[in-house]
């Protein structure tokens, strides 16, 4: 019984040695014995580390530009090294005084990048923005004339008719399929163009169709950019590296749910197609399979057909990653319980639409954090084609400024940079992860 | 429910339907005919196959031998037939199945658009008025996490109602509901039969069998067992293992 005036109706706290800043240390580094070692070794550590970093990276660093001997006679880092090869490092080979081109060609993809984050913007109207984008992309870095072809017109007409073919109520679904095969035709014509009729022209010899499909390549008109040409040879650097990861994870993603479902189908063939893919890719490193791509995917190809480097490694990129990505997004089909399909077959879904508006926005909810674990893998592995030649961001670190002579000693502070842009990108890639989490977190705590 | 409310036409024929799990016999030739408007109650023991026998009637499962007809539309493994049967037979489930990821005025829009080609609009004002029908449509805009499992199941019934079916699959409806709530999710399901829809419910709800049921199907092991309606059934039941399964229900 409470008794007025008695101890049991004053407010107690918790003592003192629980609230605080003394609690916290308390509770969370002096717990025990264990923690008390464990704590007074870290603590030894960073005494021991942080301010011998500290020196070498900042108060005895050499921040102004400065040669080479300068920064010899220093015992700080050199970052007058950075000052002088940040250029090359961020761009390659590119032609120096067309540097303008790749940074705003980085400045086009990262703002792709941002708008897309946002998820009032996940609107049907965003593939537009990637589609021109894209386009601004490649004309700035390639630059010369944009060669109109019947090949553009006819990329440009499937684009044009996919876009028509998802618009829920401009046509009756059954007219849908036809709408995707004229899409596909139109973008395999213009994307392979002549060279893989010809292709097939030289293989099975029906004479007389090369010279037709060759038509495809003729020029319609030429639209002059006023900037020179650059090959993708010359391309390098941070605009590569982002170039291939982003494109990379962009198409990898859908061709990932496709395999992840095909995977789960009921269908034997497409199963077994799907099953054998993933497992044939996720059997070999990325390596060899740009290996592959690059030296010995031309020898099989006929006469005549070329494929681009960067465009080899950008495939290789994606087929790798689609086969990671898949079995990640089949983890989260299979924590969908049986009741959400049974209960749109119950209500007469098709199997898209039971996938589409049920299955996978849950499953795909789940399996955020994996996701983009992969896709910052992809991030760094892109680092890997530097072995087919192309000059990404680790390759024209290493073979263009640390091999310069004058500044092969400062190789550490050029390592430093490199590291700290994938650092930066990886980790906004994580924080975004988070981001999407909690925002479809809030539809899963409300499940309890 | 009097006789005379009941339909003449037939709108489920099941013919000798046989069903296995791998060796397991689960329904052993099967022959029932619900007409139009009726309301049959089905019960058994767990394990009896009253569930697989209207899950086959949507097709969530397959009959291996014999011949189900719905509305005039026999369950093949053609797709067409099964989606077309589908858009006309409801389903309640035990666990209510909402899609958790949706509000529940997305649960109930989301078939008549994308399976009725129903305007958007259009699907909302229904959706609300089949809410407002099972007396819940203040939580149109919350997720089915936030609603009790009463309110869920409600909201189950009125998200097959918005596809206007002609017949109503219940399964075990109201099994997985605290006591308290059992009532309000079955006066929604009595206020629908008096509106004359065609029922099948597979329930422990002998009160509800007695008030609302035109026929009640007693099964075992894959079979029925007997039919009768719910004044003979209850009162006066014929076989051995219908009393025995009947004393085991009512006897507390």
């Amino acid at each position: 019984m409470a008794v007025p005036g008695s101890a049991s109706e004053v407010m107690v706290g918790p003592p003192a040695s629980q609230v605080g800043f003394l609690g916290w240390m308390r509770r969370n580094l002096f717990s025990n014995i264990w923690n008390t070692l464990l704590t007074v070794a870290c603590l030894y550590l960073l005494v021991m580390l942080v301010p011998p970093a500290f020196d070498w990276l900042i108060l005895k660093a050499v921040w102004s530009e400065a040669p080479p001997e300068t920064c010899r006679a220093a015992e700080g880092a050199c970052w007058a090294f950075i000052r002088e090869k940040h250029r090359v490092i961020l761009f390659g080979r590119y032609p120096f005084d067309e540097h303008w081109r790749p940074l705003l060609g980085i400045c086009i993809l990262l703002t792709m990048v941002m708008v897309s984050c946002f998820r009032r913007f996940w609107r049907p109207w965003i593939a537009l923005i990637w589609v021109g984008g894209l386009f601004g992309f490649f004309a700035l870095m390639w630059g010369g004339d944009i060669a109109v072809n019947y090949r553009t017109v006819a990329v440009l007409a499937g684009i044009a008719v996919l876009g028509v073919s998802f618009s829920r109520r401009a046509i009756a679904s059954n007219l849908r399929s036809l709408f995707l095969g004229i899409a596909a035709l139109l973008l395999i014509l213009g994307i392979g163009g002549g060279s893989v009729l010809r292709g097939l022209d030289s293989l099975l010899g029906f004479v007389g169709a090369g010279p037709i499909f060759a038509g495809l390549d003729g020029v319609l008109f030429s639209i002059p950019l006023g900037l020179s040409y650059v090959p993708t040879s010359l391309w390098g650097g941070l605009p590569l590296t982002l170039l291939l990861s982003i494109v990379g994870i962009v198409v990898a993603f859908p061709v990932a749910i496709l395999l992840a479902l095909g995977r789960r189908s009921n269908m034997p063939l497409i199963r077994t197609v799907c099953i054998a893919y993933i497992e044939l890719i996720r059997g070999v490193p990325l390596i060899s399979l740009l290996f592959v791509a690059s030296f010995l995917l031309p020898l099989f190809l006929p006469r005549g057909v070329e494929i681009n480097d960067l465009a080899r490694a950008q495939v290789a990129i994606i087929l790798f990653s689609a086969a990671y990505l898949a079995e990640v997004i089949r983890g989260g089909l299979q924590a969908i319980p049986r009741g959400q399909f049974e209960a749109a077959d119950a209500l007469g879904l098709g199997y898209w639409q039971k996938m589409g508006k049920i299955v996978l926005p849950q499953a795909i909810t789940i399996v955020i954090p994996p996701i983009v674990n992969t896709f910052i893998g992809l991030f760094k592995d892109t680092s890997l084609v530097s072995i087919v030649s192309l000059t990404d961001l680790l390759l024209a670190t290493k073979d263009i400024a640390i091999a310069d002579v004058n500044w092969r000693s400062f190789y550490a502070e050029g390592y430093i940079f490199v590291a700290l842009i994938y650092f930066v990108f990886c980790f906004f890639m994580s924080k975004y992860s988070q981001y999407l989490e909690t925002q479809f977190e809030t539809g899963r705590r409300r499940r309890r | 429910m009097s006789d005379k409310d009941i339909g003449t036409m037939g709108i489920i024929e099941m013919r000798g339907v046989d069903k296995w799990y791998g060796q397991f016999h689960v329904l052993k030739n099967i022959n029932l005919d619900v007409k139009s408007k009726e309301k049959i109650v089905i019960c058994g023991p767990s394990g009896s196959g009253k569930s697989t026998l209207i899950r086959c009637i949507n097709r969530l499962e397959e009959h291996q031998k014999g011949q189900i007809v719905v509305d005039g539309v026999e369950l093949t493994n053609d797709l067409k037939h099964i989606e077309q049967i589908r858009r006309e037979v409801g389903m309640v489930f035990q666990h209510f199945n909402l899609f958790p990821h949706m509000t529940v005025l997305e649960n109930l829009s989301l078939a008549p658009i994308w399976v009725r080609k129903m305007p958007k609009a259009e699907a909302e004002e229904r959706a609300m008025q089949m809410l407002n029908r099972v007396q819940i449509a203040e939580q149109a805009k919350k997720y089915p996490g936030q609603l009790s499992g009463g309110q869920q199941q409600r909201v189950a019934i009125a998200r097959s109602l918005c596809m206007n079916p002609k017949i109503m699959l219940f399964d075990e409806p109201t099994s997985a509901l605290d006591p308290e709530m059992i009532k309000e999710v079955l006066d929604v399901m009595i206020e629908l039969a008096r509106e004359g829809m065609t029922m099948l419910c597979v329930t422990h709800e002998m009160g509800f069998a007695k008030m609302v049921a035109d026929r009640v199907i007693f099964m075992d092991k894959g079979e029925i067992i007997e039919q009768n309606d719910p004044h003979n059934f209850f009162d006066n039941p014929q076989s051995d293992r219908t009393k025995l399964f009947l004393s085991q229900i009512l006897g507390h």
